[in-house]
């Protein structure tokens, strides 16, 4: 962006990819002219190499005769992929093309994407005639798959004389690499600036973004995907303006937290549900917040530091419906398909457009079937992950599976049932209205009449004695298309322990009370949350992307860039509060991505109130915070 | 090309190799073992990690030539009779385990260290022990839950041995 910087392509003028606003400048304006108090503070968002640990690998292969390509690759999106190589690579028709991905090693969004290796695999196939494979090494991921963040902040906060929140200026240069990726327009912009208002009732608010191409590895959607750079933002804000106008910060939250719902923000977000001081409340309470003071005193007669930081997150999940995006210039609908079929002997399988790649998608969505039918999970199975199985699907990223894929699967489940139970009460001679399944069965309500679903199964296939008209059969599919995005909120608190000879931060306590509406397996969305903390820590205290001054990435493999390793990390204390979602049938706001949005602001919130400074940039890494207490003087205030 | 010759989860094998081929690769490529996971190429994240005549070794960082001779075990070798090790199951009912593609080698890792430092292990040892094993899924939580179990039950076991 520098007066006579290189220029990377001859369309983008300063190297500038494009100049973005969001909000009300002038009355944001305003409310700073007005305010009592203001905390300034530039903000970096350091670069991070997402790494599944499943590097990225393709196998393509031609059938001449019938001018047929398969695709085996590591997608998070199968449907989107066949549907980008056909459209927009011309590879081949897609009823030409078998795009399969199935038990996927980790994405974390970066395997949402097309990269030119399965292109090549595919052109190469049909070249030599034989089947052509391509797996990716570990340094070669570091060197090609999407990054993740890197934004460049300078943020403001207006306060009135009562610390109520009156406006927020938030000025970002987004770094997208050397080239634009399939997501990063929307990254910086519409996934991150519209969460800009926290948890936070904010009456004014304006953003500026600027992107910008460097010669780096485009920068693309990595878990939470523009909200963990918003949520990075405002709790950092939130925390050292509460510290500046002499408020503890949970306090100066509770005065500012949204309370009523629904709740337009000014910057196009409805939240439509949340219960902010109820997380507060139970992460403060599990936390043992009032006995901080006593730790920190322990750890200072032990010649540490110690301190507690908080973040209480909003993200924005479900993404989103399909006419909304379309209007801010998706280029792809986002619902999700489900089918439901029902063999003839009362077993299902459940096709979803979902993808799973550790989510367990296997197991919650096989429970959803059990408890709704009342069979068991091993009659049930999720097929997932090739496009010549399911018809079309959007994948999964965003936390969108269990409010957008799973309310796709109750959407059909409810067509079936209806099926079912028009078949049953034919059958019984009965009521369709007093058809109850329960327990595997159909029964007629107030009657011992009753038949298994099996057996209502068979009749639908054996078609005998169906109603008048019926279709045989019994398959149902469904598209659900949401009617907002979903809106998982919580807190976090973060305590550290700092060795000031050494620089290195331990985390003694991390407690995360998140509200993702309804659960339907908790032991699933604790591993969720458990991964996604773990990237955040990752980020907050050991991860890093480093490019020399050439643009070669010093940082290339597990030897330079440091991966969260087991004693890195502590064991984590989990808590939920409900407040069901509005907007889906079954109630949920997704789980998938909290962590990794939470806890960077939570841990680096902790470190600075050990340290007892203010401003700090991510990693927290022994030598950094070393630099920081000799540069403060610390050491010394400490023994 | 080489003849290696080696004992591959109890059973007797040998193969011709090329002098560079890594124990992975032969594993992989030639016996069809593709439980053993490659995940780098520094011998940093552990997803390679197998058992050879009892002891783990990263099998990304040696060559197959060198593990001639000897008594190889990987992740396919140790369940019996259809019957889950005690470390796979204590993974699967603790959800130890995400996309699964780490879970070999920490499998592997595992019952290498309740074999060297018996069943009586505590979270702080268990977190240090792993520093061999990357997994970027499960934050690590449930999977230092699982080892404990498993070596709680391998404990059990022990006791109602004797």
């Amino acid at each position: 962006m520098k007066e006579g910087a290189p220029q990377l392509h001859p369309e983008a003028a300063g190297n500038l990819i494009y100049d973005w606003e969001i909000g009300e400048e002038a009355a944001t304006n305003e409310a700073f002219a007005n305010a009592a108090h203001i905390t300034k503070m530039d903000i970096d968002n350091n670069r991070l190499v997402p790494n599944p640990m499943e590097p990225r690998a393709a196998l393509a292969h031609f059938d001449p005769s019938e001018e047929h390509y398969t695709l085996y690759t590591t997608s998070q999106n199968p449907h989107v992929a066949r549907l980008v190589l056909s459209a927009f690579y011309n590879v081949a028709p897609e009823n030409k093309l078998r795009v399969i991905a199935p038990d996927v090693g980790g994405g974390f969004g970066s395997k949402i994407f097309i990269y030119p290796e399965e292109i090549a695999c595919l052109w190469a196939t049909k070249r030599v005639g034989r089947p052509v494979k391509w797996t990716s090494d570990r340094t070669e991921a570091f060197l090609t798959d999407a990054h993740g963040r890197d934004h460049h902040t300078t943020a403001e906060l207006a306060l009135d004389a009562n610390n109520k929140i009156t406006g927020f200026r938030v000025k970002t240069v987004a770094n997208l690499g050397a080239y634009m990726s399939l997501f990063s327009s929307s990254v910086p912009t519409y996934l991150y600036a519209t969460l800009l208002s926290g948890q936070y009732n904010i009456p004014n608010i304006y953003a500026n973004v600027k992107a910008v191409y460097t010669n780096t590895t485009p920068v693309d959607a990595y878990r939470g995907a523009g909200r963990p750079e918003a949520t990075y933002v405002v709790e950092r804000m939130m925390e050292t303006a509460a510290k500046e106008v002499g408020m503890a910060p949970a306090e100066f939250r509770r005065v500012n937290f949204v309370r009523e719902f629904p709740h337009q923000t000014p910057v196009i977000m409805a939240y439509d549900a949340g219960d902010y001081e109820a997380s507060l409340d139970a992460a403060m309470k599990a936390i043992d917040y009032g006995g901080f003071g006593q730790r920190r005193a322990q750890s200072e007669a032990a010649g540490k530091l110690r301190g507690m930081g908080m973040s209480c997150y909003i993200e924005a999940c479900g993404i989103a419906p399909s006419q909304a995006v379309g209007s801010l210039g998706a280029g792809v609908g986002l619902w999700e398909s489900a089918e439901v079929r029902v063999n003839a002997v009362g077993t299902i399988e459940v096709l979803t457009g979902s993808h799973s790649h550790g989510q367990g998608h296997e197991t919650t969505f096989a429970q959803l079937v059990s408890d709704r039918l009342g069979l068991p999970t091993e009659s049930i199975s999720i097929v997932h992950g090739d496009t010549d199985k399911v018809q079309m699907g959007m994948g999964t990223y965003g936390s969108r599976s269990g409010a957008v894929g799973m309310s796709a699967i109750a959407k059909a489940l409810d067509k079936v049932e209806a099926k079912a139970k028009k078949i049953a009460a034919h059958l019984m001679e009965a009521s369709e209205g007093d058809i109850e399944i329960e327990d595997g069965e159909l029964k007629v309500a107030g009657t011992d009449k009753k038949l298994t679903f099996t057996e209502v199964a068979l009749a639908a296939y054996t078609a005998h004695n169906l109603p008048e008209g019926m279709e045989p059969g019994l398959k149902e599919g469904a598209f659900y298309d949401p009617t907002n995005f979903t809106f998982p909120a919580g807190c976090y608190i973060c305590e550290v322990e700092v060795d000031p000879d050494t620089g290195v931060v331990s985390i003694e306590n991390f407690v995360a009370a998140d509200d993702f509406g309804t659960i339907i397996n908790p032991m699933i969305v604790e591993g969720q949350v458990h991964g996604g903390l773990v990237q955040g820590i990752g980020q907050a205290m050991l991860e890093n992307t480093q490019y020399d001054d050439h643009g070669q990435l010093l940082t290339a493999s597990y030897m330079d860039y440091t991966m969260p390793r087991a004693d890195d990390v502590p064991s984590f204390k989990l808590e939920t509060t409900v407040t069901e979602c509005p907007g889906n049938p079954l109630g949920m706001k997704g789980c998938g991505e909290a962590g990794a949005i939470g806890s960077p602001p939570a841990v680096i919130n902790a470190v600075t109130d050990a340290l007892g400074i203010r401003d700090m940039n991510m990693p927290a890494s022994p030598n950094r915070v070393w630099q920081l207490i000799q540069d403060n003087g610390m050491k010394q205030a400490a023994e | 090309m080489t003849t290696v010759s080696m004992t591959v989860n109890g059973k007797q094998i040998s193969g011709e190799v090329e002098d560079r081929t890594l124990l992975s690769t032969f594993l992989r490529e030639n016996q069809g073992l593709t439980g053993t996971h490659v995940g780098c190429d520094t011998s940093q994240c552990g997803a390679c990690l197998v058992h050879m005549d009892g002891k783990a070794v990263k099998s990304c960082s040696m060559l197959a030539v060198q593990a001639s001779g000897s008594a190889v075990t990987t992740i396919e070798g140790i369940s019996q009779n259809g019957q889950l090790h005690i470390m796979q199951k204590a993974f699967k009912e603790n959800h130890g385990l995400q996309c699964g593609f780490c879970t070999p080698g920490m499998i592997m890792s595992a019952i290498d260290m309740v074999n060297r430092l018996g069943t009586d292990l505590d979270e702080k040892t268990i977190r240090h022990e792993l520093e061999g094993n990357i997994c970027r899924c499960t934050g690590y939580h449930n999977i230092v839950k699982a080892i404990k179990a498993a070596a709680d039950e391998m404990a059990e076991v022990l006791e109602a041995a004797e």
